[in-house]
Order: structure tokens, then C-alpha cells, then sequence
């Protein structure tokens, strides 16, 4: 065991999948000899040589492209898009192609790879730094979501992802890359892929989240708890394919949903949750399913950006009326 | 020129040494010693005002900022040609031609200490907010050009990208589209030789990145960026090709940034002082002074002077920044359509409801 950051952590599963998997490489802009712009990468290419971490010329549809091809191939590739915000020219080939060739070619060839972006506000940047975009992700059928919120989640799903059959599009909480320190195991483990984490256990209001909201989520329900409510948290882990059985538990045992995400309400993770609230835990339901979220616009520039981004007050105001209802 | 300079002769178009000397005569533009001063000048001003704006930011007084130290030449020289309509749509790292083209210090501050309102340019005609996907503004240029050519207006369109950005697929569907549809549009590659830490050498197999252009069929040239005069005549020339001829052109103006990509970048993990120092004998303000300086135009205890002019000025301005006040909770909302949605008034009244309860907590 050795105390981690995500950064640390995420470093660390590159690191041990990279010795066990020849077929492993790394690549994006500024990965190989900065170790990345965050220094997520850093001391990789020194210790696996610039054929297997390398720094690809600024083109993100270059990078995804070509690790399409990679995979057909049979390699592995784990690339990096040096914010979520940059990804867009790579957009093209993960939703034409990256999500496609496995049903395409009727499974003869996959296109399983990593595509590892951070994201997420608040840390006062410039703009296309800030930005929540996992939904756009997740609507796109063929690609599996997934979001950490520890670092030992960081390690054993991306050591997942990379393992997996799949295209995996891992996005990484950069609030809380350093924030939060952790034991984590050195060894090799796994945290399934399409398994949510039930955070605790409780009987008024279910909450969901996941990623750096993790965090504001758990200041509420320090406050929640001095008022007397119960609350059982879910962080996702993994936002496509959904716990629904996870969920839909949760749910039929409280009655009462609250989800929080830092991305615009509508077309959201929530709304999803919200959705299968409905499908499954109907008759159960006690209060209208709620959404804590930013809203439906550009996240603002650093002087706006509290407006913007849901704070735990907001989370408790609305888990409070949620056991009140 | 750009025959004489042909990209593919892998020749740098220069016209003054390190020093100041004029060692291309033939190339020598026409500008008069006051311009020359008054360029000299503004270039330091804007010198002044990027090296104040790392020291906010370590002062925490201001957020990440992309500094222009070094490179300062390349809008020295375009400003020259600039003309009130003439557009501007830039990257990031235009300083000098953002000011050149009436933005003031202030609004450059708003936006870097996070307000959206330091992109209004209220006094700046044609000069678009600053685009930070890489590449991606080069096809807005164009596209402007289209305008200016199909309404026959007598404007040019310059645009910027870093030497990293001619990697990117916009970067060659912009010269392409350019070229096809001649349209009046000046390409400026800020060659700085860094796309944060990869040096441009790895970036392209090319001899040179002004080689890009011929294959698209638009004229171009490699040129000293640190050069103030050579920098001045190829704005003319392009300037006119552009203008008479409704033709694109791409510039490369190699210089070398001195600073770090951003203030949060650190370029001593991947550069060498030895390299450092090799572009310090190159830097553009040393170069200018020096031709100044021998032509007796200008002396060390005027720029003392001068110096401490603009220092204040820069404080002044950056002081108007710093009291701008509060962003209100509406300044989220209310540009993003011509309309307020209703979906979109629901969230902003129901976030100004939850403030309520919290102040009544």
C-alpha cells in the first residue's frame, strides 16, 4: 500500500499495464517527455522507451485516428486528449469509427482502446478548460464511460479499461487530480466496469454521483446528517453501461432520488437516472426525482464560474426538500 | 518576393542582423524613421505590459495567461500594414495585434481574470474574441474573406496559428478552402518553436512549415520573426497580394518564445538554457533598439523613461480591471441565445431561489 493521488494512482495503472502487455502504448500531445501537461504520464517514457509513450504532433483526430488503426491491429493503444475540451477534432473518429468497427466488421475487428481526457470545472481556467461533457460520450452506442472519483477507482478501472474488449473513453476528474490522497494498493487489481459503489448505506434519500461532485456530495450529506436525514450514496464509476440494478435497489428502498453533476441539466446523467427511477422503482417513489446539476449553458469564465457550478449547499437544499417532500 | 524566397529554396527572409544592421538593403521597406520609432515603441508597451501580466498572475492577481514575450516583432510589423477594417482573428498569443487593432490593456486583463466582457472589443473594429482550439479560427478567416470578397470590400483578414497548430486538420482545410476560393486572407504561423513542450522539429517532416502552402497553391514565405523590418515588408507584400490580387498568402515568421507556453507551464523541463540563450541574441526588441540606437533615433535614458511611463499606465489600466466588480448571476444566462429560453429562465430563477434560502440560513 502507498498513499496516492488520482494523478499518482492513474500513473501507477498506466504504469503496471504497460509492463504486463507489450502490446500496451501511450501516446498524445505532451505525454511522452513532459509526462503530460498534469505530469499523468511522467517518468513512463523514460522507463518503457519513445516507441511505447510518445508525444504525437497536435492533431487530436490524428491521435484517435490512428490508434484505430492500432487496434485493428491488435495493439492496445492508450491515448490521451490533453483536455475534454480539445477532444472535438477526435470527435469525428470516435463516433464514426471508434464506436463502430466491432459491430461493422460483425466482431471480426474491434477498435478496443483507451481514450483518457480530463475534465470538469472548477479550477478557474480559461475557457474549453472547464467543460462536463460525459453525456455526449455516453449517448454514442458503442463506447463505454467511465468516471473515477478515488484513487483507487482511478487505478482499478482504468487497469479495467484497459483490459477490456472495448472502447473505453476514461475521463478524469482533473478538480480533484491532487485533492483527494488515498492508500492504494501497488499491486494489480480491477474495479468492474459497469458496477456503481454503494458509498453508504441509508433509508431517506438515495443520491448518485460521481467524479470530482463526489466530493460537494459528501460536504451535503455532512449537512444532511446534522439535520437527521439518512442518505444512501452511489457514486457511478461507470456512466455507460449504467449500474441499473444498483440503482433501481437504492431507489425502491428510499423512495426518494436526488443526482448531482456538474454538467448541464438537460440530456444528462440525471436525466437518465431520473429515467430509470421511473422505469423500474415507479410504484416506490415518494418525491419527484431531482436533478442538481450546472445549467444549460457555457460554463462561465473563472469570475462566474460559482453561479455556475452546483455547491453543497445547493446539493444539501435539494436532498432536504427531497426527504421533505 | 515570394518567388525570390520560394518556400521550397528553404531560404528565411531577413533584412536586419542581430545587431540592427541592415543587411538586405534591396528588401528594405519604405517606412520612415518616426514609424519606425513609434513601432519601436508600441512593441514595447506591449513588452511592458506581458511582462507585468506574469508577475500578476504569480501575484494571484490574475488566472492562466499565455505570454507573447519574444515574439513581439511579428505583430510589430503586421500592425504597420493594418488597417482600420482589416480583421483580426486570432488564437491566443496576439497581444501586440489585439492592441494594434484598438483593444484595450483593460479588456485583455478582463478576460484573463475571467470575464467574458473583456472580449467585447468596444473600441476595436473587426477583431474577433480569442479561439483556443487550435487551428480551429483559421477557417473563420476564411470565411470572413468569402464576405469581403463577395460584398468587394477593400479589407484583409489576418489570422494566427502557432507552429503546433499547422498539425491540425482546420489548419489545412482553411489554406485549401483559401486558395480554391481566393479569398483575401493572410495565414501567420507564430513559429515560436514549441507546442508546449514539443519542439517543432518533431512536429512535421516538413523543411519548413511555409512548404505547406504549395501543394494548396497559395503563395508563401519563410520569414525572421524577430525581424521588425523584414516582418514589415512581408506584411506589405502579402498585404497587397491580398488586396489587388484577392489572393490568400502564408506567412511563417519564425521567432522563439521566451516565456512559457502558459503561466502554467514550466519550459525548463524540456529546453536548454544553451538554446535560451542562443535565441537571446535574437530577440526582436534588442534588435530594433540596436538599429535605432545607431541611427541615434533613441538612447538608453529615453527608454528609462518611457519604461516607467508605460509601467504606470499598465497599473492603471490593470487597476480598472481588478475593481470591475461582480458578475452578475444574468451574465451566465443571457447570451447565449437572442432569447432567453423558458427551459433556461426556469434554471436561472430556480438557482436565484435556492440563493434566497441560503441567505436566509
Amino acid at each position: 500500500m502507498s498513499v496516492m493521488t488520482l494523478v499518482k494512482a492513474i500513473n501507477n495503472a498506466l504504469d503496471i499495464k504497460l509492463n504486463d502487455n507489450k502490446d500496451v502504448v501511450l501516446y498524445g500531445e505532451d505525454v511522452g517527455y513532459e509526462g503530460g501537461v498534469f505530469r499523468v504520464t511522467q517518468g513512463l517514457q523514460q522507463k518503457y522507451g519513445v516507441e511505447r509513450v510518445f508525444d504525437s504532433p497536435l492533431a487530436e483526430s490524428g491521435i484517435v485516428g490512428t490508434a484505430v488503426g492500432m487496434a485493428v491491429a491488435g495493439m492496445k493503444p492508450v491515448v490521451e486528449m490533453q483536455f475534454s475540451g480539445f477532444a472535438y477534432p477526435a470527435f469525428n473518429q470516435m463516433i464514426s469509427h471508434v464506436a463502430r468497427m466491432r459491430n461493422r466488421s460483425r466482431g471480426r475487428y474491434t477498435s478496443s482502446m483507451v481514450i483518457r481526457m480530463p475534465y470538469g470545472g472548477g479550477i478557474k481556467a480559461l475557457e474549453h478548460h472547464s467543460e462536463s461533457m460525459e453525456a455526449i460520450y455516453a449517448h454514442i452506442p458503442g463506447l463505454k464511460v467511465v468516471i473515477p472519483s478515488t484513487p483507487h477507482d482511478a487505478k482499478g478501472l482504468l487497469i479495467s479499461a484497459i483490459e477490456s474488449e472495448d472502447p473505453v473513453i476514461y475521463m478524469e476528474p482533473k478538480r480533484i487530480y491532487r485533492a483527494v490522497k488515498q492508500e492504494v494498493s501497488e499491486d494489480k487489481f480491477n474495479v468492474e466496469i459497469g458496477k456503481a459503489n454503494v458509498v453508504q448505506q441509508g433509508k431517506d434519500v438515495t443520491v448518485v454521483s460521481y467524479g470530482a461532485m463526489m466530493r460537494d456530495t459528501q460536504k451535503a450529506l455532512a449537512m444532511a446528517k446534522k439535520a437527521g436525514i439518512s442518505v444512501e450514496l452511489i457514486d457511478l464509476r461507470t456512466i455507460y453501461p449504467l449500474d441499473v440494478e444498483t440503482i433501481a435497489q437504492s431507489i425502491k428502498k428510499t423512495g426518494r432520488i436526488v443526482t448531482v453533476a456538474e454538467a448541464p441539466t438537460s440530456f444528462g446523467i440525471g436525466s437518465e437516472i431520473t429515467a430509470i427511477a421511473n422505469d423500474e422503482a415507479f410504484l416506490h417513489l415518494e418525491a419527484p426525482p431531482k436533478r442538481v446539476t450546472g445549467f444549460d449553458t457555457i460554463v462561465p469564465l473563472p469570475q462566474g464560474e460559482h453561479h455556475y457550478m452546483p455547491s453543497p449547499e445547493k446539493i444539501y437544499h435539494e436532498i432536504e426538500k427531497t426527504a421533505k417532500f | 518576393m515570394f518567388k525570390e524566397y520560394d518556400p521550397l529554396k528553404n531560404k528565411l527572409f531577413n533584412v536586419m542582423d542581430k545587431d540592427g544592421h541592415i543587411v538586405n538593403d534591396k528588401w528594405m521597406p519604405q517606412i520612415s524613421d518616426d514609424q519606425t520609432l513609434k513601432a519601436y515603441q508600441q512593441m514595447m508597451f506591449a513588452r511592458k505590459a506581458d511582462l507585468m501580466t506574469v508577475s500578476y498572475q504569480r501575484q494571484g492577481r490574475i488566472y492562466t495567461y499565455p505570454p507573447n514575450y519574444g515574439q513581439e516583432a511579428i505583430a510589430g510589423g503586421l500592425a504597420q500594414e493594418l488597417r482600420e477594417n482589416d480583421w483580426v482573428v486570432p488564437a491566443y498569443r496576439e497581444l501586440g495585434l489585439w492592441l494594434a487593432k484598438g483593444a484595450t490593456l483593460k479588456e485583455v486583463f478582463l478576460y484573463f481574470m475571467g470575464y467574458e466582457d473583456g472580449s467585447r472589443f468596444e473600441n476595436a473594429t473587426h477583431l474577433l474574441p480569442v479561439s483556443v482550439p487550435i487551428a480551429s479560427q483559421l477557417l473563420h478567416a476564411t470565411g470572413i474573406g468569402y464576405e469581403v470578397k463577395y460584398h468587394k470590400k477593400d479589407e484583409v483578414v489576418y489570422t494566427f496559428v502557432g507552429d503546433g497548430g499547422t498539425s491540425e486538420g482546420d489548419f489545412h482545410e482553411a489554406l485549401n478552402y483559401a486558395a480554391v476560393w481566393k479569398v483575401p486572407v493572410v495565414f501567420v504561423i507564430q513559429n515560436n518553436q514549441y507546442a508546449i513542450s514539443f519542439n517543432v522539429k518533431n512536429q512535421t517532416s516538413s523543411q519548413n512549415l511555409a512548404v505547406k502552402s504549395v501543394a494548396y497553391g497559395l503563395k508563401s514565405i519563410q520569414v525572421d520573426g524577430n525581424d521588425f523590418f523584414a516582418m514589415t515588408r512581408v506584411a506589405q507584400e502579402a498585404a497587397k497580394t491580398a488586396r489587388e490580387n484577392q489572393e490568400p498568402v502564408l506567412i511563417e515568421a519564425l521567432t522563439y518564445r521566451k516565456g512559457a507556453h502558459t503561466t502554467s507551464d514550466d519550459p525548463s523541463k524540456y529546453r536548454s538554457k544553451e538554446e535560451e540563450q542562443e535565441w537571446e541574441e535574437k530577440d526582436p526588441m534588442k534588435r530594433l533598439k540596436g538599429y535605432l540606437t545607431g541611427k541615434q533615433l533613441w538612447n538608453d535614458q529615453q527608454e528609462e523613461e518611457l519604461d516607467q511611463q508605460y509601467k504606470k499606465e499598465v497599473e492603471r489600466q490593470f487597476e480598472e480591471a481588478e475593481n470591475y466588480g461582480d458578475y452578475p448571476l444574468e451574465d451566465v444566462f443571457k447570451y447565449q441565445y437572442s432569447e432567453m429560453p423558458d427551459i433556461l429562465k426556469k434554471q436561472m430563477y430556480a438557482h436565484q431561489k435556492f440563493l434566497k434560502w441560503k441567505e436566509g440560513q
